[in-house]
């Protein structure tokens, strides 16, 4: 691919995220009209619309955008690191061990006596299984990373089974699996402003591996004598895993597939190269849980709303199985 | 330009003992040849060589400076490595691939700079890749990819220049024009470090000869002192003949 399609694909995804982030605003059981919306906006009267706007669908559209931007941005690191097309931001037991907490905020009955229990308790939740998965992986490779991750991925998944086994009521079991098929529904500014600062920092260290995944295009051996210290890397690319899917998966639920699919999406179009990827991969991840949003706030099936989590999972699914014949046939 | 020196270096791998007090120059200048049986810890010594892996005891230098008083980043930009059987692991192009042996020398944020390309392009026609240079790098032959990673470790014009096994792999075409250009970089004054198992080949194009078993240096001195019918006999443990006509020495192994 040219270097122009290079220069012009983030402006365009940057124009294309505003689009969807627009439409998202006045999509929904109430349509608003552009002129509407923008009214509201700008006006201090205290509308409907205003209010169905600034307190209902602003902060909804921004948690959307953050969590699926850090995702995508996960997504592409990981992959990038672990020179695996396959590699996503769960395969470290992050988001496994974030839904784990916030289940266990529901199980005991702290969500019902406050709002913010789940996601704090799902921040602690990620944060703990990553630090776990990072000290059992010290010394060794990516490999044992890996399967450091994946032991503890199901270790947190056993609990949360558990939990919907020995559910006091039938409602904490309906609140947990609601909770664990992903949804932005409800969220208000509380949440933005309590996983924001994560997902800053995150996605700055996310952003420090660059040139790193780029020289690791090469094997570690090679990106070792380039001058790339291949542990260091590692290190930070995990925190920032940590740090991004823990915030999103406290706030949000398991959000699948978009890690795995966005950076694929753009990857051609940056011509492969694992550093360049990392910002189209970010708005394309953004763009993605926007567009899915909005499909699960006008998309009604047997009366039921489609969780966001489900819904994504429907389109991704088949596309992680496309991704692996695929990759099937390109290695022999 | 600086020769790299070996005092005393013992190096372990898993708390085993690989390399055991080896004293060795590689000149500037010269295109050494690194040999020896499997298991002589010839890739070690490139390792300790490239200041991947640290030894335990003694030191290596590269001109005044032993190399762990020379930054990761400066050092990267002094010395280039290729390990045995590298390869590229995304369908990113050529000239990138090429592009990344600058990686030490970029700035912290940007593109790569516009006074960086002629580098490229000259290590591009160094290596004759010029009508490959938007091929994927996953979809070229073993010869084009051993000439693309070469490529990728002379870019930045490096005094030091470490090669594991450049020739296994190649046709003999490929793995002659690959000596040539570890040659010609010997000959604009580099120092050039290779392991390399084809003897009739070192015999041809290197200057120097270390020999290596078990982990210790068994000889080392020009190609006429070391390769003789008995330090290679001694060596692999087999008996070897030298045969030489118009065409150059050939080696021959006998049972």
């Amino acid at each position: 691919m040219t270097d122009a399609t290079n220069r012009w694909l983030v402006p365009l995804l940057v124009a294309l995220l505003f689009a969807s982030g627009a439409m998202s605003l006045l999509a929904g059981t109430v349509w608003l009209r552009a002129g509407e919306a923008i009214g509201a906006l700008i006006s201090d009267r205290p509308t409907v619309a205003a209010l169905i706007i600034t307190d209902i669908r602003l902060p909804r559209v921004v948690l959307g955008v953050m969590i699926g931007g850090i995702l995508g941005l996960t997504g592409a690191c990981l992959q990038g690191l672990l020179r695996n097309p396959l590699a996503e931001p769960g395969l470290l037991g992050v988001s496994a061990g974030a839904s784990f907490g916030a289940v266990i905020a529901i199980y005991f009955g702290f969500a019902a006596s406050f709002t913010l229990a789940s996601p704090l308790f799902g921040l602690a939740g990620g944060f703990a299984t990553a630090g776990i998965a990072i000290l059992l992986s010290r010394g060794g490779g990516t490999l044992s990373l890996i399967l450091a991750g994946s032991a503890l991925s199901s270790i947190a998944s056993a609990g949360v089974i558990l939990a919907l086994n020995l559910a006091p009521n039938p409602y904490a079991a309906y609140e947990i699996m609601t909770w664990l098929m992903g949804s932005l529904v409800d969220r208000s500014w509380d949440h933005v402003q309590l996983i924001a600062p994560f997902i800053i920092l995150s996605g700055g260290l996310l952003f420090l591996t660059r040139r790193s995944l780029d020289a690791l295009a090469l094997g570690e051996a090679q990106a070792e004598s380039l001058g790339i210290n291949v542990g260091r890397t590692r290190l930070i690319a995990l925190l920032g895993t940590a740090l991004g899917v823990g915030a999103a998966t406290a706030v949000a639920g398991i959000i699948g597939f978009v890690g795995l699919v966005a950076p694929h999406l753009v990857r051609p179009l940056v011509s492969h190269q694992p550093g360049r990827i990392l910002a189209p991969a970010a708005l394309a991840g953004s763009i993605l849980v926007t567009l899915a949003d909005i499909a699960t706030r006008t998309l009604v099936l047997g009366g039921m709303p489609l969780n966001l989590g489900v819904f994504i999972s429907m389109i991704g699914a088949p596309f992680f199985l496309w991704l692996v014949l695929h990759v099937r046939k390109r290695t022999p | 330009m600086s020769a790299l020196v070996f005092k005393s270096v013992t190096a372990r791998r898993d708390d085993r003992t690989i390399l055991d007090g080896i004293d060795v120059v590689f000149a500037a200048g010269r295109l050494t040849a690194v040999i020896g049986p499997n298991g002589a810890a010839k890739s070690t010594l490139l390792d300790v060589a490239a200041g991947l892996l640290k030894p335990v005891s003694g030191t290596v230098s590269l001109g005044e400076y032993p190399l762990s008083a020379i930054g990761r980043k400066a050092l990267a930009r002094r010395r280039a490595y290729l390990p045995q059987r590298a390869s590229v692991e995304w369908p990113i192009s050529v000239e990138r691939v090429v592009a990344l042996g600058l990686t030490p020398s970029l700035p912290a944020f940007g593109d790569l700079p516009e006074t960086m390309r002629p580098a490229i392009e000259d290590a591009l026609a160094a290596c004759d890749l010029g009508g490959l240079r938007l091929r994927q790098a996953t979809s070229l032959s073993g010869g084009e990819r051993a000439r693309v990673l070469l490529a990728r470790a002379i870019v930045g014009d490096p005094e030091l220049l470490i090669v594991d096994e450049p020739t296994a792999d190649l046709d003999p075409r490929h793995a002659i024009d690959a000596a040539r250009r570890l040659r010609a970089r010997a000959d604009a004054g580099r120092t050039v470090i290779m392991a390399i198992h084809d003897l009739d080949l070192a015999m041809r194009f290197a200057d120097e000869v270390v020999a290596m078993r078990d982990g210790r240096l068994l000889a080392s001195g020009s190609v006429a002192e070391v390769m003789t019918e008995t330090l290679l006999g001694t060596l692999y443990d087999v008996t070897v003949r030298i045969r030489r006509d118009d065409d150059g020495a050939m080696i021959r192994f006998i049972d």
